[in-house]
């Protein structure tokens, strides 16, 4: 960047920084910073104006939505909106909301204990055909959900399973990825001596696992759980698949049914943005709540 | 590993791909196999039913009522294209189908092809109830073959020319009756500023709506192959007449169902909407500032003084393959279609045009419309269901037909080819789709 610029202004923005340059370990030219910024604020406005649309969109009347602003504010009708909205087929929105909540919520909490289990026993137990269980394991990574979903149906319509709360639920138990993490991070922050110690006070080896490894793995079961709950929440290809249900759509699948009903009826396109907007909340609270520990994981565990 | 676990997974995948496929037939095996017996269940009897009808479980529980002993349990999904057809041939290969499911009419052949439908004609009463439904919708659950009949039509939609009345009056323009008026009104249209319509670039079975008008076929079946004739003469009069508008300017090119479309319409710069009865509900809703202006006229004709109209979707309740019992599947399926109270309710919820002959004599449909300045608009839709040809028929891979002539179409919009180049290379696409799925092609 500083190579471009022209000469008078890098002198110039040599000596005004040059004040502060005991505070700030690295020197970086105004224009780099200047790029830089716009790079950030044009990437923040790309991600937030979808959002900000849907926000503007929910608070619309029917009428106001096709004839105002699209980006901006009409007669303020959000809570009609969300009425209308838990009205609609005696609430069935709240229905799929909870059953995202509990395949997402009870699926992610039970797929990352399954993952930590696996991960922290091929991190510190030797025993025969590790690395090609773990290979196997981690190949799974590279096979696409949406690649399974076909070949599960025909598995679940054998035992006669499909269009239940088990045909999404158990392959959301699943988790290549967090058993590849675990292992790492096991590897990494579980020292062999702390395990030894546990053993040498009676510990079992389930104990030592739920008490001691499980404490110093954190960041990394954080990190699986939310990667695992924001895959089980977007997950949409396999409830569509499975399920016939409506009571146990998941928000997703829901959502998307009303969606294709538009043509039919189109005042259900209100209750689709309203319900969208909605049903992205306990994603972003989520993210807020747990971000922290996301961070430190993923720092920690990618560097390794 | 990886590597095996992918092409494990892949070979998986395209196994039951495969298999899909394999069961695939000219579409004319062994006429009446099915149909040779249908006798009621002994006892109490539970069927399931696949619709995306919004509301259509408000039906279905008047027959629950009325029929203890036959008990259907509705179930819901997105709609055909949407990921039902495709779950619905998923359940026939895992032998776990609905009883019943909802197709539409140009779905319908893909499933009598890939051996997916019973045959319920043996069924009672179900071929002596020909004469209840309007006529076109018949040949197009039998295909034709004797002593068969694979769905009972629900719904139609007869087309109709939908045009902004006060602004044909206050420029002085007559409403067109024949496509040449119709040219003639879009140049004057265009010199007030407005688009007579909006050229749809992926609409293709609206299209196809307006071919079927003038007696065009895509695809005729002779009982032992296809016959695909998307550059058919009528084919290539309807894509050389939008050819000229879009040459000449007089049609907009607004993606449909967007919300610019609707804005376009709202805001009276297009004038006209070719489209059928149910998209009386789509203006109403997109065009809400345009409430009281709008009026329903019969499609423009080719020669003044005819009177044909062409049909833009509508759908069916068929009796799936592998169903245990199809004697009341069908019963059921004729009520649902034919009773007044069920239809009634469908169109409450769901707002669908019945396929019955009184279905038209509905009280719903014997009322104006404010929308439409009071206008009894369905008297002018049912009067063009009438009209619809019935020889018209739907090929078994209209999802790929639609894809490939929507690409040709927007490409012709943006100014690369024309709509008939796109009708051209949708015509060998599709013969190579149908080989490719081993069904008999005549060149």
């Amino acid at each position: 960047m500083t190579a471009t610029s022209p000469r008078p202004a890098k002198t110039e923005k040599a000596r005004r920084v040059g004040r502060d340059t005991a505070h700030s370990g690295i020197r970086e030219s105004a224009a780099s910073r200047t790029i830089a910024m716009a790079v950030m604020i044009v990437a923040t406005l790309y991600f937030l104006t979808p959002i900000w649309w849907l926000l503007v969109a929910s608070s619309k009347t029917r009428s106001d939505f096709t004839t105002t602003a699209p980006l901006w504010f009409a007669d303020f009708a959000l809570f009609d909106n969300i009425a209308a909205l838990f009205d609609y087929r005696n609430a069935v929105f709240l229905r799929w909301l909870g059953n995202s909540a509990l395949y997402a919520g009870v699926g992610a909490l039970l797929a990352t204990i399954i993952a930590a289990m696996a991960g922290y026993a091929i991190a510190k137990y030797s025993f025969r055909g590790r690395e090609l269980l773990f290979n196997i394991i981690l190949g799974g990574v590279l096979v696409p959900a949406t690649a399974l979903a076909l070949p599960l149906f025909l598995l679940f319509s054998q035992v006669g399973a499909t269009n239940t709360i088990w045909a999404v639920f158990l392959p959301s138990l699943v988790s290549p990825f967090g058993v590849y993490l675990s292992r790492i991070y096991a590897a990494a922050s579980v020292p062999d001596e702390i395990v030894e110690a546990a053993r040498i006070d009676g510990a079992g080896e389930v104990r030592t696992f739920f008490t001691v490894a499980t404490r110093l793995m954190a960041p990394a079961l954080v990190t699986i759980f939310l990667f695992q709950f924001v895959a089980i929440w977007n997950n949409f290809f396999l409830p569509l698949i499975m399920l016939r249900d409506e009571s146990l759509f998941p928000v997703t699948l829901g959502l998307y049914v009303w969606n294709t009903q538009v043509s039919q009826i189109p005042d259900i396109r209100a209750l689709v943005i309203v319900g969208s907007l909605l049903s992205i909340i306990p994603l972003i609270l989520t993210f807020l709540g747990l971000q922290r520990f996301w961070q430190s994981g993923l720092a920690s565990g990618g560097l390794k | 590993m990886a590597i095996t676990t992918v092409a494990r997974a892949g070979a998986m995948a395209a196994l039951a791909a495969l298999a899909l496929t394999a069961c695939s037939t000219g579409g004319t095996d062994a006429p009446g196999a099915a149909g040779g017996d249908c006798a009621p269940s002994d006892g109490p009897v539970e069927l399931t039913f696949t619709s995306w009808l919004p509301g259509i479980d408000e039906a279905v529980a008047i027959w629950n009522d009325e029929n203890p002993d036959v008990q259907v349990t509705v179930q819901t999904g997105p709609n055909g294209n949407g990921g039902t057809y495709q779950n619905f041939f998923n359940q026939l290969e895992a032998g776990n189908a609905p009883d019943l499911g909802q197709i539409e009419f140009d779905a319908l052949p893909n499933f009598r092809v890939q051996d997916g439908l019973e045959n319920i004609a043996a069924c009672e009463g179900i071929v002596e109830a020909e004469s209840q439904f309007v006529d076109w919708t018949w040949s197009q659950v039998t295909f034709g073959e004797e002593d068969a009949v694979y769905a009972i039509p629900q719904d139609t939609g007869p087309m109709a020319l939908f045009y902004r009345a006060d602004l044909f009056e206050a420029a002085g323009i007559e409403i067109p009756e024949t496509w040449e008026d119709y040219r003639a009104a879009a140049a004057q249209i265009r010199e007030e500023g407005g688009y007579i319509n909006n050229f749809s670039q992926s609409d293709i079975n609206a299209f196809a709506g307006l071919v079927w008008q003038t007696g065009g076929e895509w695809f005729t079946n002779d009982g032992d192959a296809w016959e695909v004739s998307l550059t058919g003469d009528e084919s290539l009069q309807v894509a050389e007449y939008w050819q000229g508008m879009i040459e000449d300017d007089l049609v907009a090119k607004y993606p449909p169902w967007t919300d610019e479309w609707n804005a376009a319409y709202n805001s009276s710069e297009i004038w006209t909407w070719l489209s059928a009865v149910w998209g009386a509900n789509t203006i109403l809703s997109g065009a809400p500032d345009t409430a009281g202006n709008w009026a329903v006229a019969p499609m423009p004709q080719w020669e003044a003084g005819e009177s044909a109209a062409g049909n833009w979707g509508g759908s069916t309740t068929a009796v799936l393959k592998g169903s245990d019992h199809p004697y009341e599947a069908a019963q059921f399926a004729l009520w649902l279609n034919t009773d007044a109270d069920a239809l009634t309710a469908m169109n409450r919820t769901a707002q669908i045009y019945p396929a019955t002959v009184e279905g038209a004599d509905l009280p719903v449909f014997s009322e104006g419309v404010e929308f439409y300045g009071g206008q009894k608009i369905y008297e002018v839709f049912a009067a063009a269901g009438a009209e619809v040809d019935p020889d018209f028929t739907w090929g078994p891979t209209m999802t790929q037909v639609y894809n490939d002539v929507a690409d040709g179409f927007s490409g012709a919009l943006s100014g690369s080819g024309t709509l008939m180049d796109a009708l051209e290379s949708g015509q060998a696409s599709t013969i190579s789709a149908l080989e490719a799925a081993s069904i008999p092609v005549k060149e």
